[in-house]
């Protein structure tokens, strides 16, 4: 990688008590890069994508996002990043446009952006017709892509999605990897955890958790070839298994 | 600046889109401030009494006579045997029994004494003490009644004689409205203020909200003044029309200066709800948030002063009340609104509010944690 | 039936989860019998008075020392004149002030009439009142004792007798007024939060479509708290009764079995309000902030009811917590049996069976 690295991340670990959530994961990602991190349930993905958006503190290690310490520089970091969690978190009382105006006002953008934002996120997304309309009465895949396009409004150095497309039909998930590829080709940086394992091939790099660490990290191709496998599905099952950690 | 701008932009338009929660923040402080003050109403009259006369002399008829026409006391049971007039106690028909002995009337005309006996229904003390006494209070003047029908001198030379005029200052009329509905007023708007508080934060924990919040580079503190800066107007909101119901519909015409209640009321209201948005910080759930709010409230409402005396608590108690805020808001509100205090009688007051505000506040601020 | 347990079993669970609310529950009514049996009293005493002595002779001094050494006035501030009086009225700890005027020794012992001018903070007309009583009986007593003890003559003497509680203990009236107060509470606001957290998570769907019937459901949700409340029954009467000296006189298993009534109606009063409302919040405000003071004021443990206007007389009797503290008042303080309170149990009862028809009628219209 000689690229402009993004986020460097060495040693990372996260524990609660006795139990090791995150354990000594290293990896870098760089520029306008599409990162997929992997793994089942319980194997520490949510709580690793947390700590690089200075949600939580690590335990340990260490970890620059943005060009910023995650220990000493977290609230920095988020000026720069963009987040969707798993549980859909607009404000569903609100309008799309409210939620679009509330959201851009918080990272500072001004009047002027902020309505030409509204302005071209509605028109990108198709919801002329809805801008007014409460965020509760939107299809889920809708609100979907609407929390992605909130999340990105600032035009973050990075965007953290946390399985973005859980719960959706195979159609809207495809115009939602469209999203991602547009937001990539305009030199944000995307880092998503998923578990279907046909997105996993849209990456451009791959990692997968095993038990809080780091297994195995490559491109999707170089993966299969090193776990001789034919698919994504297939690399994810020999790993997984090894898999001590219930879910 | 801008940030906080847009936060309360996004608080109102919550505020103001479910309006189910708008109606009770208005109506349920609204009805309350117009019912509860006509009910809360101590003074002991009424008293239910039941004769059990055993005599049934002309003296006893005169007696009986005189109880009735003193307003005080309503004639529920006469009857001639004590054991009936007990059964109407028991019944919780009557407060006071008054048995009057046979020969009643013979003893005090040939014996100088006779005795009549009183039982009273004490499971509320104060009432039981205060109507014996009124009825005492009657005996002895019917007494005297009929002692300067036999005696020519009066009974009490003249010369010790100590005269004693009492006179009630700040409410003429002795109404008890004038104490309970500042009173009340204070209660609601610190329910209302704690609560919603108290809710706020916690709800955006539950629903999910407040992660996407905490990943933004928003202040603390401005997170906070964006949740308390609404709250404090609608309260301000409600304070007004609590006022106008006072002043309108139960005709109190504050002695003090207004300006003044609205200055203690804004600092109290920041108090407040500083303690209902630190309780939604602590808090899990709304569940946990309102139950724990509650649990405050209550005690510090009962052990405000609004419907018992403070004085008449244990010391322990009393020393209490100093960290209770809202008995200092009950008593600014009665003491502007009754006797006409000033800024200069409510600067201790003043300064504890501004101290109580600051600090739950901060506290607030330093435990809203965006980062875990 | 075997489903009927298992969810009841389920919704156990979920309460023992929540420690902290569980903690809450059960530790809540603890601290407040014990702060409000201790705290609350309408008994009024140690009333702060000023003095303002302008005789300041012999008289003058016996008088206040005998007006201080009783348990109801504190004599904290000494005036120097008229002026100051209303100052310190508005500085507002003093309740009355005692004003002697000049000579009053020599007026009591030269055959003038003697003269004492009491002034009252009449904003709480209660305390002025009473003040003012017990100042004059003590004045009046004073000035007995100038006189020569002397037999009059056609007395009519008074032998009082305070019945059921002959310390006049405020607690008597206030642990069955609290007891109610907190039960109705807790109980209302526990079961209409259960329903619609439900229905606010979106749940409630998921439960319609299990085997059970919408009312099943809606039982099983309230059972738990139902027998959350039992024990907070018994911690309330076990601390009543060796914390606070309030004895149990009647019949243990009745005033049981009434309490269990009373939660029952309440658990009912609950369902209703999460019959008609779709969030959380909003149930939680009017089970408080809509039960706590028409709860307290209307039961009749504060505020005597015969001294309300006759509308607000009637609309008392809608309150269920207002029966609740006649029965425990007689079963518990009073010692009697259920002869004497099979009425208020009956309208109780008749409340709860109201309660619950409109509730289902509300599940119904709203869940087809």
């Amino acid at each position: 990688m000689n690229k402009e690295n993004v986020i460097v991340v060495n040693g990372l670990t996260k524990s609660f008590g006795d139990f090791v959530a995150v354990d000594h994961i290293s990896f870098e990602v760089s520029k306008g890069e599409i990162f997929g991190f992997l793994g089942a349930n319980g194997a520490g993905k949510t709580t690793a994508m947390r700590m690089l958006c200075g949600l939580s503190t690590p335990t340990s290690g260490k970890a620059m996002v943005a060009g910023f310490d995650v220990f000493r520089e977290a609230e920095k970091i988020k000026q720069n990043i963009g987040y969707m969690s798993q549980k859909f978190s607009l404000y569903e009382d609100l309008t799309i446009k409210e939620n679009i105006q509330f959201y851009g006002g918080i990272y500072g953008l001004t009047k002027k952006q902020i309505q030409e934002k509204t302005d071209y996120l509605v028109a990108h997304l198709h919801l002329q017709n809805h801008q007014n309309s409460l965020v509760k009465s939107l299809p889920l895949g809708w609100k979907q892509k609407l929390a992605f396009s909130v999340a990105i409004v600032h035009d973050p150095a990075i965007v953290f999605l946390d399985e973005p497309t859980g719960g959706v039909d195979p159609v809207t998930r495809r115009e939602f990897w469209e999203l991602i590829y547009d937001a990539s080709e305009r030199g944000i940086t995307v880092f998503v955890t998923t578990h279907y394992m046909d997105e996993a091939e849209y990456c451009h790099r791959v990692s997968i958790m095993v038990d809080g660490r780091i297994e195995a990290l490559d491109t999707p191709k170089g993966l299969k070839k090193t776990y001789d496998s034919v698919s994504m599905d297939e690399v994810f099952l020999k790993l997984a298994r090894k898999a001590v950690r219930g879910e | 600046m801008r940030v906080l701008k847009y936060l309360l932009q996004k608080e109102f338009r919550q505020i103001f889109r479910d309006p189910s929660i708008l109606r009770i923040i208005f109506m349920i402080p609204t009805l309350q401030l117009i019912i509860i003050p006509m009910a809360a109403d101590y003074e002991v009259r009424n008293i239910n009494l039941a004769v059990a006369d055993h005599d049934h002399s002309v003296y006893t008829q005169q007696m009986i006579q005189k109880i009735k026409s003193s307003g005080y006391f309503k004639l529920v049971n006469y009857s001639s045997t004590f054991q009936e007039a007990v059964t109407s106690i028991e019944a919780d028909k009557a407060d006071i029994v008054l048995e009057i002995p046979a020969k009643f009337e013979q003893n005090i005309v040939r014996e100088d004494h006779a005795s009549l006996f009183l039982a009273v229904n004490a499971v509320n003390g104060m009432k039981a003490n205060l109507g014996a006494a009124y009825l005492q209070n009657i005996i002895q003047n019917y007494n005297n009644q009929i002692r300067t029908k036999w005696v020519q001198f009066p009974p009490i030379p003249p010369q010790t004689n100590i005269n004693v005029s009492v006179s009630n200052w700040f409410n003429p009329m002795m109404s008890y409205k004038y104490f309970m509905v500042p009173a009340v007023l204070a209660t609601l708007l610190t329910l209302l203020g704690t609560f919603l508080t108290a809710l706020n934060i916690v709800r955006e924990k539950e629903i999910g909200t407040i992660e996407q919040i905490n990943v933004t580079p928003i202040k603390k503190y401005h997170f906070i003044l964006g949740k308390l800066i609404p709250f404090w107007i609608l309260g301000l909101v409600v304070l007004t029309i609590g006022f106008l119901i006072m002043r309108f519909g139960y005709q109190i015409h504050p002695v003090g200066n207004m300006l003044i209640v609205y200055l203690f009321a804004s600092l109290y209201l920041l108090s407040i709800l500083g303690l209902g948005l630190l309780i939604s910080t602590y808090a899990d759930t709304q569940q946990q948030a309102m139950l724990i709010s509650f649990f405050l409230l209550m005690i510090f409402i009962m052990l405000g002063g609004l419907f018992t005396p403070i004085d008449s608590m244990p010391a322990w108690v009393q020393k209490l009340t100093w960290l209770n805020p809202v008995s200092y808001f009950i008593d600014v509100v009665r003491m502007v609104v009754l006797k006409g205090s000033g800024l200069s009688d409510i600067k201790n007051h003043i300064f504890v509010i501004i101290g109580f505000a600051i600090f739950l506040n901060s506290w607030a601020v330093w435990n809203y944690k965006k980062t875990s | 039936m075997k489903q009927f347990f298992a969810f009841i079993k389920k919704e156990f669970f979920h309460i023992w989860r929540d420690k902290r609310t569980l903690f809450i529950l059960l530790g809540m009514p603890i601290t407040q019998i014990i702060i409000f049996g201790f705290a609350l009293t309408n008994e009024v005493k140690n009333s702060k008075m000023a003095i303002l002595d302008l005789s300041k002779d012999a008289s003058s001094k016996q008088l206040i020392q005998k007006m201080s050494i009783g348990k109801y006035f504190d004599a904290t501030s000494v005036l120097y004149n008229y002026q100051e009086v209303e100052p310190i009225f508005k500085k507002g700890k003093i309740k009355m002030v005692l004003i002697i005027p000049q000579q009053f020794a020599n007026d009591l012992q030269h055959g003038n009439q003697a003269h004492i001018q009491l002034i009252c903070d009449g904003s709480d007309p209660n305390v002025a009142n009473t003040l003012s009583t017990y100042a004059t009986a003590i004045i009046k007593d004073f000035q007995s004792q100038l006189v020569k003890e002397q037999k009059l003559p056609y007395r009519i003497e008074t032998d009082i007798r305070m019945l059921y509680n002959p310390e006049l203990k405020g607690a008597y009236s206030f642990v069955p007024g609290v007891m109610a107060l907190i039960l109705m509470l807790t109980c209302a606001m526990m079961t209409s939060i259960a329903i619609v957290k439900e229905k606010e998570m979106g749940t409630m769907e998921i439960i319609l479509v299990s085997p059970l019937k919408p009312f099943g459901v809606v039982i099983a949700k309230a059972i738990p708290y139902m027998l959350l409340s039992m024990v907070n029954v018994i911690t309330i009467l076990l601390l009543s009764v060796y914390v606070l000296d309030v004895p149990i006189r009647g019949n243990l298993i009745l005033l049981l079995s009434e309490g269990l009534l009373f939660t029952i109606t309440s658990l009912a009063l609950g369902l209703l309000i999460s019959s008609i409302t779709d969030s959380q919040q909003v149930a939680m405000l009017i089970s408080l902030m809509g039960l706590f003071l028409p709860t307290t004021v209307f039961s009749g443990y504060m505020f005597p009811i015969e001294n309300m206007p006759i509308p607000l007389q009637v609309m008392s009797n809608m309150v269920p917590a207002k029966w609740f503290y006649f029965i425990v008042k007689t079963i518990m303080i009073k010692g009697l049996g259920f002869q004497y309170v099979w009425k208020e149990t009956c309208i109780l009862i008749g409340m709860t069976v109201v309660l619950f028809g409109l509730s289902i009628k509300n599940f119904k219209t709203r869940l087809s």
